[in-house]
């Protein structure tokens, strides 16, 4: 079976590691992943804060792209996309009104029969099972994992995890060898899309994520979102500003993480990209 | 439902938020989850918990200042309050209902500015090319705050790790994004 791979924009840029990850560890394990041809951007929070059809249409036609490929199953490894991807799936089989309205919009048939998988639903379903015996450099790290906010809220429409103290992310880098800490901020919000605009409340609020890893002992900070990504490692400087010391915790894609695990190559798997230095 | 019955009817604001973001206003008991739980509560002009109470009145002056608040923009829409209100409230939704109207209104907040200058450079890109073009991003954003020094070290940084692409990709079917802004587009009626 062919998975089917929506890389989103941030993939194709800033985050270009994340995607470099993802097809690495899926080629380590045999997984054909094909690209959605055509896609577009799934709209972000920029669609939803200022046009509600608008950000259903743009998720809708890369989900009818993906249906007219063939494609039954796809992975969304940024978890904003997913998100937007999994609500606007699930409106529109909420309301057959709207759902005809977007297909009208959109000029494009939509059925909603693809099943979404966010990254650590993807690594369960094809890797985990695998992983024994293929971990040759265990990840041995103390390690927080950082959900954020949009791989597991709303539970009521994702339905993954738990939204308090999520626990998948922490199974996954056990397995890879790692020890996942116990700490305070797994589910709390980067600041995300504010980054540009209001970058000093990014600064506060990745400043008390990072913080909080610090104090309690972690070396590394694993995450499966771009936003959170590119808010941790991109924003550390006034991160540090904000914590008022300089801390070089490094922040990894679970999928780097997993890969260096199971001994794939750093440059492979895109560890240089990064602007708090990899050391591990 | 039927205990809901009891509250006074719903304003004009109160039914298309129920209409449009299942959202009941008369429905929150006031415990302040939202607020507490609410990252940049203490940024905003009114926290959640209040920009509910200031709904729930029906006074029409109260709901005015809700559209005209910087609270409904600085939302990051994270979703903690709706994790975690005991009453199922779909705040992120409503706030998002509440920008739609402040913006066709014209009662967007001064300072929230540069948040919808960035929300909009992000369209355009979009609009244009089908996918985010981050450059284009950077020097629209700029052009419409004149924070031309903002940010300055950081492409340069993001350049030399591979992070930006020169040049914008541009998807095949650009013709079929442009006709989903346009018929989308709140000044277009069909």
């Amino acid at each position: 079976m062919t998975l089917g791979f929506y890389p989103g924009c941030s993939l194709k840029g800033s985050s270009r590691e994340y995607a470099e990850s993802v097809l690495a560890v899926a080629k380590a394990f045999d997984i054909a992943i094909e690209e959605i041809q055509d896609w577009n951007c799934c709209g972000a929070t920029a669609a939803h804060n200022m046009n509600r059809e608008l950000s259903l249409a743009l998720p809708a036609r890369i989900l009818s792209l993906a249906e007219k490929q063939g494609l039954s199953e796809i992975v969304v490894p940024c978890a904003a996309c997913y998100s937007r991807l999994t609500v606007t799936q699930h409106e529109l089989a909420a309301d057959q009104t709207l759902k005809a309205r977007i297909s009208e919009v959109n000029g494009m048939e939509y059925k909603g029969s693809v099943t979404i998988l966010n990254i650590i639903q993807m690594l369960d379903k094809y890797i985990t099972p695998r992983l024994e015996g293929k971990v040759v450099k265990p990840f041995n790290k103390k390690v927080a994992c950082y959900y954020g906010c949009l791989l597991v809220r709303p539970h009521e429409i994702l339905k993954f995890d738990r939204e308090e103290d999520p626990q998948s992310m922490d199974e996954l880098m056990l397995k890879a060898g790692a020890t996942p800490i116990d700490w305070a901020f797994k589910t709390e919000c980067c600041g995300a899309g504010l980054s540009v605009s209001r970058t000093h409340s990014v600064g506060k609020l990745s400043g008390l994520i990072v913080g909080d890893a610090k104090d309690r002992g972690a070396e590394a900070i694993i995450v499966a979102c771009p936003m959170c990504h590119s808010n941790l490692d991109m924003r550390r400087k006034e991160i540090n500003e904000y914590l008022g010391e300089k801390v070089d915790i490094p922040v990894l894609y679970v999928t780097q993480a997993l890969g260096l695990a199971i001994g794939l190559d750093k440059k492979e798997l895109g560890l240089n990209r990064h602007f708090v230095k990899v050391t591990v | 439902m039927s205990s809901d019955n009891h509250h006074s009817a719903l304003t004009e604001l109160g039914t298309e938020l129920l209409e449009q973001s299942d959202v009941k206003v008369t429905r929150c008991y006031q415990c302040g989850k939202c607020t507490a739980g609410c990252p940049l509560a203490l940024e905003m002009d009114y926290p959640p918990s209040m920009v509910m109470r200031m709904l729930q009145t029906g006074n029409p002056a109260l709901e005015e200042k809700v559209l005209r608040s910087f609270t409904i923009w600085v939302c990051l829409t994270c979703e903690m309050c709706f994790a975690r209100c005991p009453m199922s409230i779909d705040i992120p939704k409503m706030m998002d209902q509440l920008r739609q109207k402040a913006l066709l209104e014209k009662k967007v907040n001064r300072k929230a500015k540069e948040i919808i200058a960035f929300h909009k450079s992000f369209l355009d890109s979009i609009r244009y090319t089908g996918r985010l073009y981050e450059i284009g991003l950077f020097v629209d954003y700029k052009a419409r705050t004149l924070k031309i020094l903002d940010d300055m070290a950081l492409a340069p940084a993001m350049l030399k790790r591979g992070k930006l692409n020169i040049f914008p990709e541009m998807i095949k079917d650009r013709s079929g994004i442009a006709s989903i802004f346009r018929k989308t587009s709140k000044k277009h009626k069909d």
